[in-house]
């Protein structure tokens, strides 16, 4: 016998389901009055944040190809010099005017989910070397277990892209536009596909 | 919070022999919802091991008391009382302080107040069925509201959700971030539902069936259920001098 290592062991996930928005986003479903307004809606930027103004539009398609109206999506992001608004980000002080995370359902009839935000900075891998700029993705819905974890990357990046580590890694580049938000304007656009030939890659984080 | 500086190390790797698969058949909807390529493993950069912090700022004081979060003056919802406690805790077994934890649950009849949602059973008007709150500096939590009642949904002919309650927390990362459902004690439809048996190990499922806790019941008030919720833990910073964990 040896001594136990006395680990616990994560609480195993269960399906955010279709009525998500209550407990996440009261307003959005119509029960107004308990929060004055729901937790990481409205624009992420003030008049004081620093950066490139930036709209992210997206919806989230099942396998057929039908996007899904009952999806929550979060975002978590740098802000525009690449440090994150958070007590773990030991390398700098991030814009105070920036809280880099947010969450939107999708529209109830659309599914569309959308973003107000700024183009974050680049954060550097864990030796040291930049990643391209990049936004982190977090999904759940009904019929989906575990919450899905991806990235956007951005279209108009093809330099720091091409040198970013973890894109590097990917061994089936014929996937690595899945990550890339198509950028036209101040719009990104960046659609998740959960299955199928467009197959969104997902990550183990 | 506590005192001790911000953790910057990459949490364990997720234990995925315990966590659902995405596709499990026998809850349909996942049939065109699972994505089928594999993941790509991602060790924790800052992007993953960095989260956001809420403050007390959001939260009002009721939030945490759904039995009168939404009831008009003088008035509550018809349910059993029930007072949910208990630790957000990481896979070393130190409290998570600082947690936002949210939770939403049907009324005592089984219904949700949702737009979308058509069972037959009556909305109370006394009750919303959602609330929040921010764990203390040990990561303990409590919340007071109606116990939730099953109800029939659908996925097979004659599918029925046992009594369970949603969870959102946030831990001080953004991999850590989970969403759960709590069952009760002695529920006997927990182990007929198609979304628990989404989850392949049965002592993971236990260890979302809260016990009722008699010592935390409040005597001609309310019985007590009590919840404690792991999120992944994180190695611990090597040579750091602290009371805790390593």
């Amino acid at each position: 016998m040896v001594q136990p290592l006395g680990y616990l062991k994560e609480s195993a996930s269960q399906t955010a389901g279709p009525y998500v928005h209550i407990g996440c986003t009261p307003n959005f479903t119509g029960i107004h009055g308990v929060y004055d307004q729901d937790l990481g809606s409205g624009s992420m930027v003030t008049d004081q944040t620093r950066g490139e103004r930036i709209t992210i539009r997206g919806h989230v398609f099942d396998g057929a190809g039908t996007p899904l109206k009952d999806a929550l999506v979060e975002i978590w992001q740098a802000d525009a010099d690449g440090f994150y608004n958070s007590p773990s980000e030991t390398r700098g002080t991030a814009d105070p005017n920036f809280f880099g995370w947010a969450r939107c359902p999708g529209d109830m009839d659309t599914g569309e989910f959308v973003f107000e935000t700024i183009k974050p900075g680049r954060v550097p891998f864990r030796e040291g070397r930049p990643m391209a700029p990049h936004v982190n993705f977090w999904i759940v819905a009904r019929g989906i277990n575990l919450g899905l974890n991806t990235r956007m990357y951005f279209s108009d990046e093809e330099e720091a892209n091409g040198e970013d580590p973890i894109l590097a890694r990917i061994e089936h580049r014929v996937r690595v536009p899945t990550l890339i938000g198509r950028r036209e304007g101040n719009t990104v656009t960046f659609d998740i596909y959960l299955q199928g030939d467009k197959e969104t890659i997902f990550f183990d984080i | 919070m506590r005192n001790a500086p911000p953790e910057t190390t990459p949490f364990f790797a997720r234990d995925r022999e315990m966590q659902p698969p995405a596709f499990t058949p026998w809850y349909k909807t996942t049939v065109l919802r699972s994505p089928q390529r594999a993941l790509i493993s991602l060790e924790g950069t800052k992007s993953e091991i960095t989260g956001p912090v809420f403050g007390h700022n959001i939260i009002n004081d009721t939030d945490n008391d759904l039995i009168v979060n939404y009831a008009k003056p003088g008035e509550g919802p018809i349910g059993q009382r029930i007072l949910v406690h208990g630790r957000v805790l990481d896979e070393r077994g130190i409290g998570v302080p600082g947690a936002l934890v949210e939770f939403w649950q049907a009324n005592a009849g089984g219904r949700y107040r949702h737009k979308k949602e058509t069972y037959l059973a009556p909305l109370d008007p006394n009750f919303g069925g959602f609330g929040r709150t921010l764990t203390d500096e040990n990561g303990f939590y409590w919340f007071k509201t109606v116990k939730p009642g099953p109800y029939p949904w659908p996925n097979g002919v004659n599918d029925w959700r046992p009594a369970h309650i949603h969870f959102s927390v946030f831990g001080h990362g953004f991999a850590q971030r989970l969403i759960t459902q709590m069952y009760f004690e002695g529920d006997p439809l927990i182990w007929i539902c198609p979304i628990v048996k989404t989850i392949p190990d049965e002592e993971a499922i236990k260890r979302l069936i809260a016990p009722l806790d008699m010592n935390a019941s409040i005597p001609h008030d309310m019985n007590a259920y009590k919840f404690d919720i792991v999120l992944r833990g994180r190695r611990s910073t090597l040579f750091e001098n602290r009371k805790e964990g390593n």
